[in-house]
């Protein structure tokens, strides 16, 4: 009893360090105008270097944390070795249709699925209504995906 | 107060994909989420949601939950009443497109409760919505699942990801959106 209930603050501890770090997410998404419409209009028309710059930089500062990760071996506070699955590529026509499915979306609600949750915490109550599409699209895709190309 | 630059906000989020990592062996996603809302909904209806949301999902809807937060704290507290900061290029497309209001971090007279009483309303919000769950999940992630945890592990399935999410984005905005809003 003593020890279930020792696990389970130890892991209500650890969701508490999730949140902390998607509150940090959140902020920073907002602060940086990411989860503006406004901002994903101007990136797709290639008016502003703003977006660019940020996907770009995130993605440099990622991969050399990563080459480090890896190269020393580091292991997650929980004293799991640190591993990223590869993806399995197959014929790759998951990643450009559905890539291509997502993207439609993107720009029509100038939001991907980070900047949902930001915009409806931001107090835009309407995202509710692309956020629930989204959960259905995500049904949907698992109604049917035994029919779909891979 | 102007908006973070890039600089400032592009290495901030990359330092999430080592920081998840680290914290707990967990790669930086968010559309795992919209798969868990399902499992925890729906979850006899298919395999796909069939597994084990507590185990794999739990840090996942927290993380979530957190950037709903974050969201209400820097809209309520750390927001400038400014407008989001365009390029003029960027302001005269938009205006274009019959966005008058700049105000907000999204058009108002497009994401109001009222928009939903005409269709473009409804393709916008609902159809976007219905793309970006169905997209991510087939595709297998979304911009934070690909575009940066992805990209920054090399691997050429984001990177064939990525090049969807443009060329839907493009089409949205190049076509689809001007049509729908009459311009």
């Amino acid at each position: 009893m003593d020890m279930k209930r020792r696990a389970d603050s130890a892991a209500a501890r650890a969701l508490v360090i999730y949140v902390i770090l998607g509150l940090l997410f959140g902020i920073v998404l907002t602060k940086s105008e990411v989860i503006s419409w406004f901002r994903i209009q101007e990136m797709f028309r290639f008016q502003s270097f703003h977006m660019y710059g940020i996907i770009g930089s995130a993605v440099v500062v990622a991969a050399i944390a990563l080459q480090v990760i890896k190269r020393t071996g580091m292991r997650a506070m929980n004293g799991e070795r640190i591993a990223v699955p590869p993806k399995t590529l197959g014929h790759g026509t998951r990643y450009w249709l559905g890539g291509t499915f997502f993207g439609l979306g993107w720009a029509l609600v100038g939001a991907c699925p980070g900047p949902l949750f930001a915009l409806l915490g931001a107090g835009v109550t309407v995202i509710v209504v692309p956020l629930a599409s989204a959960i259905a699209g995500t049904w949907m895709y698992g109604m049917f995906r035994s029919e779909l190309p891979y | 107060m102007r908006p973070w630059p890039w600089y400032i906000a592009g290495p901030l989020i990359g330092l999430f994909v080592p920081a998840l990592l680290l914290v707990g062996n967990k790669l930086f996603g968010i559309s795992a989420n919209l798969r868990h809302a399902c499992a925890i909904a729906l979850p006899r209806r298919a395999d796909f949601f069939r597994y084990d949301w507590r185990a794999t999902g739990s840090w996942n809807l927290a993380f979530a939950f957190g950037i709903l937060l974050g969201g209400f704290v820097a809209g309520h507290f750390l927001m400038s009443s400014e407008s989001t900061q365009l390029t003029a290029d960027a302001r005269a497309s938009i205006t274009a497109l019959g966005v008058m209001d700049f105000t907000g971090l999204v058009p108002r007279e497009l994401f109001a409760w009222r928009a939903l009483a005409t269709w473009q309303g409804w393709t916008m919000l609902v159809g976007g919505g219905l793309l970006v769950g169905f997209g991510a999940a087939y595709a297998g992630g979304c911009t934070s699942g690909h575009a940066i945890s992805g990209l920054a592990d090399l691997q050429l399935p984001s990177l064939i990801a990525v090049l969807g999410f443009f060329a839907g984005g493009l089409i949205s905005t190049w076509f689809i959106l001007p049509w729908l809003l009459g311009a």
